[in-house]
C-alpha cells in the first residue's frame, strides 16, 4: 500500500509521529507529534516534567520509544544508541554538559570518531585542534582546544558540546535547556552561533523556560503538557503572555512582584568584613559587609566564580571564614545543622548533589534535616508515619511531580528535585533564607511559586539572601541589589537605582562611579 | 658499602619486578574504571600456569610457559570481566573472590608440583657487566610503552574516558562494555606474567602461597604512583627495597618471624597512608569501581 506524496512539499528534515513512551507509574510522553524543517529553529516548551527531556533522550537514542515512528527526510529511522543518531546526523548539546573534566577540549573531542578524527591511531588530539578553529572562526563559537575541561566555565563547555555535534556532521542539533547556566553576554553570543547555524540550512530543537529567549530566536514553538502536544505556533506573532498561557493552561502574571522597595526595617543579619579562601586557595572573599533588614530580599549579581557561592556557603556554615556575622543580634557560629536550627535556610547551586541524596526516596529526603528529631522521630527510633505524612503534605502544598512518596529522587524532573528542596528548606521559620539560583531550569509557573514563597516569607519577617545570575530575577524580587566582582561586594544599591545595563556592566567589573544612574544613592 | 648498595638495588629490581608487572596491569583495568582486587590470585594461577609447562619436559619451551601464564592469568581475570562488566556485580567483592579463588584453585591443582625440579630457568642477561633478568627489561620496556599508549594513542585516549566518565565515551560509541572487558583481560594476563617471574626466574620453584603478598602490595601501588605507569617504575622499585630490607632485617633480630609475615600486609596499609598524606587518592579514574548502566539516571 503506498500513500501518494503530494510532489510540492518536501518531507520536513525530522518528523516524529505518535511517539508514546511510560516509565513506571507515568507517561512521559503521550503519542507526541512534531516536525523540523531545515532551517528552521523549533522551541520546545512546557513544565517541568512535561516530557521534553524524555522526547529529546529518544532522539538521541538514549531510550527507546514504547510506539510512534521518527523520519530524517522522509525515510523512517530506527536509533538504537547515541552513537546511531550521531551517524544519522542528529547531534544533542545536553542540560549537563557530558565530557571528561580531566581531559583537554581537543582530547574530548577526539573521542569516539567522527569527523574530527580522521588520521591514524596516534596523537589523536593533534588532528582535531585545527578543525576546531574552522568552526570557532566559521560560527563564532571561542574555545582553546588545549584547555583542560575542568577549567572551563559552563558556557565554555557548551561550546565545546556544540563543537563535538559539529564535528559529527549534525544536520539536527538539539538543545537542551542551554542557557540556564549562562550570563546574558553569553547567552546572546549562543543565539549568535544559532543563527549562523540555521542560515546554514540546518534544524535545531531548543528547550527553554525562558519565553524571552524563545521569541527571540525560534520559528516556531511546540508545547508539551503532560506528555502531550497542546499547540504549535509560530513565534512571530506570539507574546510572552500567550506562550505562557499555553504552557500553563492560565494566564501568568509577568510585572514586578515585589511592590514599591522596603522601608528598610530592624537589621536582621550584619556581616563585616568577611574574608575566605576558595578551593584552589584563592581569596573568594575580600572583606565582603553588608547588613540584610528583617523582611528584604537582598539580591547578589554576579560572573559565576566571583565569590557568590564561597558567601553563601560562609553563611551557611559550609566554609570557614573571617569577620564577623551577626544574625539578631547573636554571632551566627556553628555547622550548618546548627545554623539550620538557628534559623539558616539554605537552598544550595547543586540541587542534584548537594541538595538532595539521589538515591534516596523523596520522602527522606524531605526529612533529612530534622529526622532525629520530634515531630520525626521518637526517642531513638524514626517516626516513618510522620515522616509520610509530611512528605505527603510537602509534595502537595509546593506541587511536587513524582509518582509517589517513596520513588527515589533521582528520577524526579530537574524542576520538581528544586521544588522539593524548597518545601525542605522553608519548614519551621526560617529567619534568613540563603537562596541560590533558587528557579534554576523551573518553568514559569513553578518560578511564580517559589518567588511567592520567598515573598511570603519576607512577610513574616524573614530576610532573604538572593544570589541569581537571572537579572530579571533579582530585578523583580530585590529590594536592593549588590554585584560581586573578584570577591568584593559592590553596593547593594537601591533596586531603583540599577537597571540591567548597568547590572551587566557592574559584573564585568566597572566602577561603580563610572555608570551613570548607579552608584549615586550608595548606602554604605 | 658499595656492595651493600649494589645489593640492594639488585634485590630491590629483582622484587620490584613482579610489583611492577602486576600494578602496570593493573593499572590498565583501573584507568578504564574496573578494579581488579584479585591480582594475588591471577599472580599464583600464572605462576603455576608457568611452572606446569616448563618442568613437563627437560626442553620445555620457556616462551610457551610465559604464554601459558598470561592465559591463565586473563582466564582468572574473564571471571571478574563477566561479573563486574556484564552482570555489573560489586567489583570489590567480585575481586576478593578472584582473590580467594585463584590462591586456592593454584594451591590445590599445584600439589603435584611441590618440590620438583624446573629443568632450565629464566636465566638474567650479562648486559657488558650489568646483570639484569629480562623480566625486569620486559617490565621496563612495557612501563614506557603503557605510558604511550594512554598518553598518545587513540586507543589509549578511549581506555582513559572510558574510566573516567563512560557516559560520555557511550554518548560517542564507545561500546564501554568490550573496552572494560579487554582491560581487565589486559590487567589479568600481566598478573599472570608476574606470576611466571616467579615460577620461571625469581624462586624457580613452585610452592604453595609462593606469591606471599606480593599481589597485594601491587593492588595498592596502583593508588601509590596515581595510576601513572612511569611513577609505577619508582613506586616498585621502593617498595622492592622495603621487601628486601625486612629480608634482610628478619635473618638477624629479635622480632618474632610472624611480625615479618605480615609484612606485606602492613607494606599495603603503609602505601595507602602515603597516598593518602600525598592526596593522591584525587587522581583516581572518576568512573572508577562503578558499572556503568546507560541512561541511568
Ligand atoms: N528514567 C526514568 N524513570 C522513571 N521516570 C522518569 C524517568 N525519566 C523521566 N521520568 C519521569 O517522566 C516525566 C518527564 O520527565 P522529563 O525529564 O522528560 O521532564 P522535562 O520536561 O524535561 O522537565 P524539566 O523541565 O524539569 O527538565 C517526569 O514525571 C519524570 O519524573
Ligand atoms: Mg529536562
Amino acid at each position: 500500500m503506498t500513500q501518494p506524496q503530494p510532489a510540492s512539499s518536501r518531507p520536513p528534515a525530522l518528523e516524529l509521529r505518535g511517539i508514546t513512551k511510560r516509565f513506571p507509574g507515568v507517561v512521559a510522553n503521550d503519542s507526541v507529534d512534531l516536525t523540523v524543517d531545515g532551517g528552521e529553529v523549533l522551541a520546545l516548551l512546557g513544565e517541568n516534567g512535561a516530557g521534553k527531556s524524555t522526547l529529546i533522550s529518544i532522539l538521541y537514542g538514549l531510550y527507546q520509544p514504547d510506539e510512534g515512528t521518527v523520519s530524517l527526510g522522509g525515510q523512517p529511522v530506527r536509533i538504537g544508541s547515541p552513537a546511531e543518531a550521531r551517524k544519522l546526523g542528529i547531534g544533542l548539546v545536553p542540560q549537563h554538559p557530558l565530557l571528561v573534566s580531566r581531559h583537554s577540549v581537543a582530547e574530548n573531542l577526539a573521542l569516539g570518531g567522527g569527523q574530527a578524527s580522521r588520521g591514524g591511531g596516534l596523537f589523536p588530539a593533534r588532528g582535531v585542534a585545527g578543525r576546531v578553529r574552522e568552526l570557532s572562526e566559521k560560527y563564532g563559537l571561542e574555545v582553546d582546544p588545549t584547555a583542560r575541561v575542568s577549567d572551563l566555565s559552563p558556557g565554555e563547555k557548551q561550546r565545546v558540546e556544540i563543537i563535538r555535534a559539529l564535528l559529527g556532521g549534525a544536520r539536527v542539533l538539539i538543545l537542551d535547556e542551554p542557557t540556564s547556566v549562562l550570563t546574558p553576554q553569553e547567552a546572546s553570543g549562543l543565539f549568535r552561533v544559532m543563527r549562523e547555524l540555521r542560515a546554514d540550512g540546518r534544524s535545531l530543537i531548543f528547550i527553554s523556560h525562558k519565553l524571552d529567549e524563545v521569541l527571540d530566536v525560534a520559528d516556531r514553538v511546540t508545547v508539551l503538557r503532560r506528555g502531550r502536544v497542546v499547540g504549535g505556533v509560530p513565534t512571530a506573532g506570539a507574546t510572552r503572555e500567550s506562550l505562557a498561557e499555553l504552557m500553563v493552561g492560565r494566564g501568568v502574571d509577568f510585572t514586578r512582584k515585589r511592590g514599591a522597595a522596603l522601608a528598610r526595617g530592624e537589621v536582621l543579619l550584619d556581616v563585616q568584613n568577611l574574608t575566605a579562601s576558595g578551593s584552589r586557595g584563592l581569596p573568594a572573599l575580600r572583606g565582603v559587609g553588608f547588613t540584610l533588614g528583617r523582611g528584604e530580599v537582598l539580591g547578589v549579581a554576579g560572573i559565576a566564580g566571583n565569590g557568590q557561592s564561597e558567601l553563601v556557603e560562609v553563611l551557611a556554615g559550609l566554609h570557614p571564614a573571617r569577620g564577623t556575622i551577626t544574625l539578631d543580634g547573636q554571632p551566627l557560629t556553628g555547622g550548618a545543622e546548627a545554623r539550620f536550627q538557628g534559623g539558616v535556610a539554605h537552598i544550595p547551586e547543586d540541587r542534584i548533589h548537594s541538595g538532595t541524596v539521589p538515591s534516596m526516596t523523596v520522602a527522606d529526603n524531605l526529612a533529612l534535616r530534622g529526622y532525629g528529631r520530634s515531630p520525626l522521630a521518637r526517642g531513638l527510633a524514626r517516626d516513618l508515619k510522620a515522616t509520610d505524612e509530611r512528605a505527603r503534605q510537602d509534595v502537595e502544598h509546593y506541587s511536587v511531580a513524582t509518582p509517589g512518596i517513596h520513588t527515589p529522587s533521582r528520577l524526579l524532573s530537574g524542576g520538581n528535585i528544586q521544588k522539593l528542596i524548597l518545601a525542605r528548606e522553608l519548614h519551621g521559620q526560617p529567619k534568613l533564607i540563603l537562596a541560590v539560583h533558587p528557579t534554576y531550569g523551573l518553568d514559569i509557573g513553578a518560578t511564580d511559586q517559589v518567588h511567592r514563597v520567598l515573598l511570603e516569607r519576607t512577610n513574616e519577617g524573614a530576610g532573604v539572601l538572593l544570589v541569581s545570575e537571572d537579572l530579571d530575577e533579582l530585578l523583580s524580587l530585590s529590594d536592593r541589589i549588590g554585584v560581586m566582582v573578584g570577591g568584593e561586594l559592590r553596593g547593594p544599591f537601591p533596586v531603583s537605582e540599577v537597571t540591567r545595563e548597568s547590572l551587566g556592566l557592574l559584573m564585568g567589573g566597572a566602577h561603580p562611579h563610572s555608570i551613570p544612574g548607579a552608584g549615586q544613592g550608595v548606602v554604605a | 658499602m658499595d656492595n651493600i648498595v649494589v645489593e640492594a638495588l639488585i634485590r630491590a629490581l629483582a622484587v620490584g619486578t613482579p610489583l611492577l608487572l602486576a600494578c602496570l596491569g593493573a593499572i590498565i583495568n583501573e584507568r578504564g574504571g574496573v578494579v581488579n582486587l584479585g591480582v594475588e590470585g591471577m599472580m599464583a594461577v600464572g605462576a603455576l600456569a608457568a611452572f606446569a609447562v616448563a618442568s613437563s619436559s627437560p626442553d620445555a619451551n620457556l616462551w610457551l610457559a610465559v604464554g601459558a601464564s598470561m592465559l591463565a592469568g586473563a582466564a582468572l581475570a574473564s571471571l571478574h570481566a563477566v561479573a563486574t562488566v556484564t552482570l555489573r556485580a560489586n567489583q570489590f567483592v567480585s575481586g576478593l573472590a578472584l582473590a580467594l579463588i585463584g590462591t586456592g584453585a593454584a594451591g590445590l591443582l599445584g600439589k603435584k608440583f611441590e618440590g620438583l625440579p624446573l629443568f632450565n630457568k629464566v636465566a638474567d642477561w650479562n648486559l657488558g657487566g650489568f646483570v639484569i633478568n629480562p623480566f625486569t627489561v620486559a617490565a621496563l620496556l612495557l612501563a614506557a610503552a603503557l605510558a604511550f599508549y594512554l598518553n598518545s594513542t587513540r586507543s589509549g585516549l578511549t581506555l582513559r574516558s572510558v574510566g573516567e566518565n563512560p557516559a560520555a565515551a557511550d554518548v560517542l560509541g564507545v561500546n564501554v562494555g568490550a573496552v572494560r572487558i579487554w582491560a581487565v583481560l589486559a590487567g589479568g594476563s600481566l598478573s599472570g606474567l608476574a606470576g611466571a617471574f616467579l615460577a620461571l626466574s625469581y624462586r624457580a620453584s613452585w610452592a604453595d602461597n609462593m606469591t606471599a603478598g606480593l599481589g597485594w602490595i601491587a593492588v595498592a601501588l596502583v593508588i601509590f604512583v596515581g595510576w601513572r605507569p612511569l611513577r609505577a617504575v619508582l613506586g616498585a622499585l621502593f617498595f622492592g627495597f622495603l621487601y628486601y630490607l625486612q629480608f634482610r632485617l628478619q635473618g638477624n633480630s629479635p622480632i618474632p618471624t610472624e611480625v615479618f609475615n605480615a609484612m606485606p600486609f602492613i607494606l599495603v596499609l603503609v602505601v595507602l597512608a602515603l597516598a593518602g598524606l600525598r592526596g593522591q587518592q584525587g587522581d583516581a579514574p572518576a568512573g572508577l569501581g562503578r558499572a556503568y548502566v546507560r541512561g541511568e539516571r
